[in-house]
């Protein structure tokens, strides 16, 4: 098992227990055109929240402003009170929307994984026992150990969410983010990868920031939704913020929510 | 043939040169080329092979040795394929049918008249096909220099080339200056280009470049073994192509050895072909709810 905080909580009792990530009013503009507008929010450590709304509304921006990769026209990101910068980089954990890797390709998830450690480095990296040990213990941390020496090319796309996970989690990131990752995935997969995102969270303190389209797989493990649309988000726990008036107002039209057996359907009004 | 190596190849000047060159040649493409193949950029060796033939064929015409033709030109043209992003799918069909058509004829114009000049027809043959056998001794440390210059910064990159394959976004936000990677790379790719176009010519630099790579990727899963197939495989084709050209001279045409690098480029082929031979590399079972998802006898036993 995988444990990216294995230092109890107890160890740091006078450091101050703010946010592990603040967004302060972010506004970002993309070709002349303003995609986001003040957007702001906050993670805990531990918590789970999901990035909601249509396709094209603004949530891979927000993901890559988040990472460093779009510099935002106003506002501010904060990692652990900090802004961004390349020694807290590490604290953050990416798994991005989806990979490009032909299935000939000779990288075995493993390798993958392995990169998780040290891929950004310069220089070589010599085999050793522990560098093993730790990679096949983040891949045993996800589910992925039994196609570990598979191409990740040869994946399904559940497997190689998985691998990328493992990857992300290897080098022991406070704060995970994953860009859709249940894009393309059945049902079973999908129900598998909530599974060990939520446990993360839950058992070893891992904030989990994750996009979708869709929320109701997430409803059963997510403690906040920042809802986008419209360039604007609004932040909150899901039964506050995923109502008719709420996302209306977001939209800048009618649009009714609908509960229906404990399931969630936006419908747009007329 | 009455022995297995003809009588006096080991005693041969040219021959122990073209052996040693061949093997930096060999090793440095089948290395990088293991790289080119995983970034998806056959196309831009295909096309640095191009223009270097112009290179190479303007070296010969200024009468300057042709590895530094084949080398500048390389060059010159990765730094322009970066800024233009040749590599990128959607320039590619305008650049094949413009810029590397513009450069073959270059290259004709070139030969042609280098021809006119000094009245030998072979200069145009070893810029399109290769002169392993005509190395001049004193290229010999440049070309090794070369190589081992280019190895060298692919083995500082391999780790970050690595995970750049993997997902580029993922490199950037681990602060991996992507773009700079990428240059840097497609100036080790231009060089080992040139030293395959010394070899083999430059026409023909993109087989062993890709041909070993494309073999290796076929028998192996993880990225250190794919190089470590991909270098013995060139070394092979090369020295074995080295050997079938010495022989050759006792073959009709009797007193005319045939190209090397028509040997070579059939070795590498042969190679690729073999490669068929072994059955795909099995995948690992999946995970338990796939399998049992499958229709197979365990359902008939219940």
């Amino acid at each position: 098992m995988i444990t990216p905080q294995s230092s109890p909580p107890a160890a740091a009792p006078h450091a101050p227990r703010g946010d592990l990530l603040t967004l302060d009013g972010i506004g970002v503009r993309l070709g002349g055109r303003q995609v986001l507008c003040d957007v702001s929010f906050s993670l805990a450590k531990g918590e789970f929240t999901g990035i909601i709304g249509p396709n094209g509304a603004g949530k891979t921006t927000l993901l890559r402003v988040i990472l460093g990769l779009i510099e935002p026209s106003g506002g501010r990101v904060l990692v652990d009170g900090t802004p961004l910068h390349n020694k807290n980089k590490s604290a953050i954990g990416y798994v991005p929307q989806k990979l490009v890797i032909d299935p000939d390709m000779p990288l075995r998830a493993r390798d993958v994984v392995s990169l998780g450690l040290d891929g950004h480095k310069l220089g070589f990296a010599f085999p050793s026992r522990q560098r093993r040990e730790l990679v096949l213990e983040a891949l045993a941390g996800v589910g992925a150990l039994a196609y570990a020496d598979a191409r990740v090319g040869e994946l399904s796309g559940g497997e190689q969410q998985r691998v990328l996970i493992a990857h992300a989690l290897i080098s022991r990131p406070k704060l995970l983010l994953l860009d859709e990752p249940l894009a393309n995935l059945d049902l079973r997969s999908e129900q598998e990868i909530v599974a060990v995102l939520g446990k993360l969270a839950r058992e070893h303190e891992i904030s989990v920031l994750l996009s979708a389209h869709d929320m109701n797989p997430l409803l059963g493990v997510m403690d906040k939704v920042v809802y986008v649309a419209n360039g604007h988000a609004a932040a909150g726990p899901a039964d506050e913020v995923v109502t008719s008036e709420g996302l209306t107002e977001l939209y800048g039209h009618t649009v009714d929510v609908v509960r229906l057996h404990g399931r969630v359907l936006v419908v747009a009004g007329e | 043939m009455h022995y297995l190596f003809e009588p006096g190849l080991f005693s041969s000047g040219p021959v122990r040169t073209a052996l040693l060159v061949g093997a930096v040649v060999a090793v440095t493409s089948g290395v990088i080329g293991v790289f080119t193949v995983l970034r998806g950029q056959s196309f831009a060796g295909h096309s640095l092979a191009d223009v270097a033939t112009t290179g190479g064929s303007g070296a010969f015409l200024v009468g300057v040795n042709q590895f530094w033709g084949f080398l500048v030109a390389g060059v010159v043209a990765a730094a322009l394929m970066e800024g233009i992003g040749v590599q990128r799918r959607r320039g590619r069909d305008v650049a094949t049918g413009v810029v590397l058509g513009a450069a073959l004829g270059l290259a004709a114009l070139f030969l042609y008249l280098g021809t006119l000049r000094t009245a030998t027809t072979g200069a145009a043959f070893t810029v399109l096909f290769g002169s392993i056998f005509v190395i001049s001794p004193d290229t010999v440390p440049v070309l090794i220099a070369s190589g081992a210059v280019a190895l060298l910064v692919v083995a500082v990159l391999a780790r970050v080339l690595l995970l750049t394959s993997v997902s580029p976004d993922l490199a950037r936000a681990r602060g991996v200056h992507v773009r700079l990677v990428g240059i840097v790379y497609l100036a080790a790719l231009a060089v080992s280009v040139s030293l395959a176009a010394v070899a083999i010519g430059a026409v023909l630099s993109t087989a062993l470049l890709i041909g070993p790579a494309a073999t290796a990727l076929r028998l192996t899963k993880s990225p250190v073994r794919a190089m470590a197939v991909s270098a013995l495989a060139g070394l092979a084709a090369t020295w074995l192509g080295i050997v079938g050209a010495y022989d050759s001279y006792y073959w009709p045409p009797h007193g005319h050895g045939w190209p090397v690098s028509f040997f070579v480029v059939v070795l590498v082929l042969a190679g690729y072909l073999l490669s068929y031979l072994r059955p795909r590399l099995r995948r690992p079972p999946r995970s338990p709810h796939e399998e049992a998802a499958e229709c197979g006898p365990e359902a008939a036993r219940v």
